[in-house]
């Protein structure tokens, strides 16, 4: 079961491995020392890999004073081994993953589930009401995007592949109170897990951010603890504009993880680092394939690890 | 959207002014600069290293021009450039000598094809050319619900075939239906898939070689990492994709995905999205959008849109009496009721230049306008057209007819005066204050 997982996860950052380990392989020779022009290469691999600038400098800097303090780093994988240890450190925070087979800590446990635009929130609830139901929870959805044409029967049809009842609400209803009625309704039909879908929106809108601002208060106000989680899903092909999103969703809804979705396209997932690291919020799940399967808990360890295994 | 990149090139630029001459020390800071904030933006590696090494041949070689400053000097060659990479001139769509033509829009999940293809079809009917939508996506649940609401929502017919359909199939009747139903224009939606999914890429291949399209337009969201060249790149090599599309640009990224995309590509960026709702597109013009990222916003999209909003007669009318310097409440309220229909206040705003600066952080309210009619409203005739007359019983009896207090009609007439003033500075050619003057494309 966990191999298979790793295998999953190492398939889905396949890209991404290639990517950084193959060209750290290629940029750093077998023997000598590192000079500065190599390390400035390295720092453009990592940059490649959405690590962003600034972490990037910072994980280079370490890389130097090692250096400095008489450490013979020679050949590509001494290299990555301190790279690797870097990542590890930077992601490794307490992680509290999202309680699925594990007791739930309150009933209805209410999962609040944010983004952007097209970074997958839907697709993620269905996913996530799929392995509920799985579980053996008994599972409620909220469709609190009444606005986007046709979000609601999308919703639905994930509802009917998971076998859970949902919350419908005429399209161009007021979102917060269709979350308020929803929790009502969990409560009433003593439901285990309430996951709400919120429309897309931009996070330097100001109205929109403010609606959802009125989302998570109606819940706290149907109940006073909730919502219990309020995920934020981020499209891992997004560049370093998702610490934008994270920062802006952090101040109206305070974020309890983060969703990285689309991890098995291309090279990214180096944004993982500068997230754990500026906002110190965790990444709890991960998106590795479109499958109902293939929405997995995220492991720091085994990410940087994948990040620079050959 | 670009905002903060234009920041970054400010702060750069602070640093250049006020010294007489380009040291070769002074240009390597500012270069070095120049590529941190496009590496921060997004742009790939790869492309900002050209970008840096093409201004770096350019400023070297050249001697600073008498009548610029050397911060002046290096803001004119990396505008110049960034034109450059962006793409030159403004590409119209090819259309078909004989319709229906055909468009294909294709990218990642969540990029925004179905809405754009919704877009594009309200775009060509504006323009009297009967489009068809062909909902070609089957595999996202509700996409074809999607297309077939937001077709309602605009009037345009969209054709489906039942779900577990061929993808293939769907497009290819689709085209057909389009030429037996006489229309102009047939986009097709497809779904969105991996460039690595080689099954999936094969499919639009399929369709490609089924439909013949005229255009196949690459949509990419303008947030796209680091990556997006390489998944441009596999698109481009796949299905040799005509031109791009970038979608939400209303968004704060800073879209160096863009400058990527269109140098690895080289295929032109023809429209951009810029808000969730229908009317939300706009021709994307290469030159505008470098003088954005320079900081020095985008007048010409602002006098477009105005021109959409504002009969042409009435444009002509207001700019002749602009020359004349006289302008009154009646044109204030006349451009407020314009602005209105232009869409939402801070993505226009974000349009003037310097203005992303200076309203950084200040909410722009759609209510606020409410008021300012208001209180127009309430004037006699007399009072708009001649302003100076409006002493304090006028001013009391203004209030009181249109709700508000004395304050805010006290705050509006100075506003006016100011914006009067603004009018009289613009009409006679001169710039606000600062030392910057550089050439703007087309004005």
């Amino acid at each position: 079961m966990l191999g298979r997982f790793l295998d999953r996860i190492k398939d889905g950052l396949a890209r991404t491995r290639s990517v950084v380990a193959g060209q750290i392989a290629a940029v750093v020779p077998s023997s000598g020392q590192l000079d500065e022009e190599i390390l400035e290469e390295i720092e453009e691999i990592l940059i490649q890999a959405d690590v962003g600038l600034e972490t990037s400098v910072d994980m280079l800097d370490t890389l130097r004073e090692r250096i400095r303090d008489g450490e013979r780093l020679t050949g590509p994988d001494a290299v990555m081994q301190v790279l690797k240890e870097q990542v590890a450190a930077a992601v490794a925070l307490d992680d509290n993953g999202l309680p699925i087979e594990d007791e739930l800590p309150a009933r209805p446990y209410v999962i609040l589930v944010v983004g952007v635009n097209g970074v997958g929130k839907t697709t993620t609830i269905g996913k996530l009401a799929k392995r509920y139901a799985d579980a053996g929870r008994q599972v409620l959805l909220a469709a609190c995007d009444t606005f986007r044409a046709a979000a609601i029967p999308q919703l639905e049809i994930w509802s009917q592949r998971a076998g859970v009842d949902i919350i419908k609400p005429q399209a161009g209803a007021d979102p917060a109170s269709v979350a308020y009625d929803a929790l009502a309704a969990a409560r009433a039909r003593h439901v285990d897990v309430l996951l709400v879908d919120t429309a897309g929106r931009l996070h330097n809108k100001a109205n929109l951010m403010e609606e959802l601002g009125k989302i998570r208060r109606s819940l706290a106000k149907q109940q006073p603890d909730a919502p219990h989680e309020v995920l934020l899903v981020l499209d891992a092909t997004t560049g370093q504009n998702t610490l934008s999103q994270a920062r802006h969703f952090n101040q109206v809804a305070p974020l309890t993880g983060l969703v990285l979705t689309k991890l098995d396209g291309t090279a990214k997932g180096g944004i993982a680092i500068a997230l754990r690291q500026e906002l110190g919020i965790p990444v709890k799940l991960i998106g590795v394939g479109e499958g109902v399967d293939d929405l997995q808990p995220f492991d720091a360890q085994v990410f940087a690890e994948a990040m620079f295994s050959r | 959207m670009f905002e903060r990149l234009s920041e970054r090139f400010d702060a750069v630029f602070r640093k250049l002014r006020g010294q007489a001459r380009l040291t070769e020390a002074n240009i390597d800071e500012s270069l070095r600069e120049i590529r941190r904030s496009l590496l921060e933006a997004d742009v790939n590696f790869k492309v900002a290293r050209a970008f840096i090494q093409r201004v770096k041949e350019q400023a070297v070689g050249r001697t600073v021009m008498q009548s610029l400053t050397p911060g002046q000097q290096i803001i004119k060659i990396v505008h110049d450039e960034l034109v450059v990479l962006l793409g030159g001139d403004h590409s119209p769509l090819t259309l078909a000598s004989v319709p229906p033509t055909v468009v294909m829009l294709v990218g990642l999940q969540g990029c925004g094809k179905t809405t754009i293809a919704a877009k594009l079809a309200r775009h060509f009917k504006m323009q009297n050319r009967p489009p068809l939508l062909v909902a070609g996506d089957l595999y996202r649940p509700a996409a074809v619900d999607q297309l077939r609401t937001l077709g309602d929502e605009i009037q345009v017919p969209v054709f489906s075939l039942p779900a577990g359909s061929d993808p293939v199939e769907v497009c290819q009747q689709g085209v057909e239906e389009g030429r037996r139903t006489n229309r102009s224009v047939v986009i097709l939606d497809t779904a969105g898939r991996l460039s690595i999914d080689t099954a999936m890429m094969e499919e639009l291949e399929r369709i490609r070689q089924t439909t013949h399209p005229h255009e196949i337009l690459f949509v990419a969201d303008s947030m796209l990492g680091q990556d997006a060249v390489e998944t441009a790149r596999r698109f481009h090599d796949d299905l040799a994709f005509t031109g791009v599309i970038l979608t939400k640009m209303d968004g704060d990224a800073r879209g160096g995905a863009a400058l990527s995309i269109r140098h690895i590509t080289g295929k032109p960026i023809k429209f951009v999205g810029t808000g969730e709702k229908v009317q939300d597109l706009e021709a994307f013009h290469p030159d505008r959008m470098a003088s954005r990222i320079l900081g020095m916003g985008d007048i010409l999209s602002l006098v477009e849109k105005a021109e959409q909003a504002i009969e042409h007669q009435k444009a002509q009318e207001m700019e002749e009496r602009l020359r004349k310097e006289a302008f009154t409440f009646e044109d204030f309220k006349e451009q407020l009721q314009a602005l209105k229909t232009m869409g939402p206040l801070d993505q226009l705003m974000s349009m003037v230049p310097g203005a992303g600066k200076a309203l950084k952080g200040v909410q722009l309210e759609e209510g606020a306008f409410r008021h300012v009619e208001a209180i127009i409203n309430s004037m006699t005739q007399q009072e708009r057209l001649q302003p100076h007359i409006l002493n304090g019983s006028r001013r009391r009896r203004i209030a009181r007819g249109s709700g508000t207090s004395i304050q805010e009609v006290n705050r509006l007439v100075k506003q006016f005066h100011m914006m009067q003033r603004m009018v009289k500075q613009m009409s006679r050619g001169r710039p606000g204050k600062g030392k910057m003057r550089l050439p703007m494309p087309g004005m």
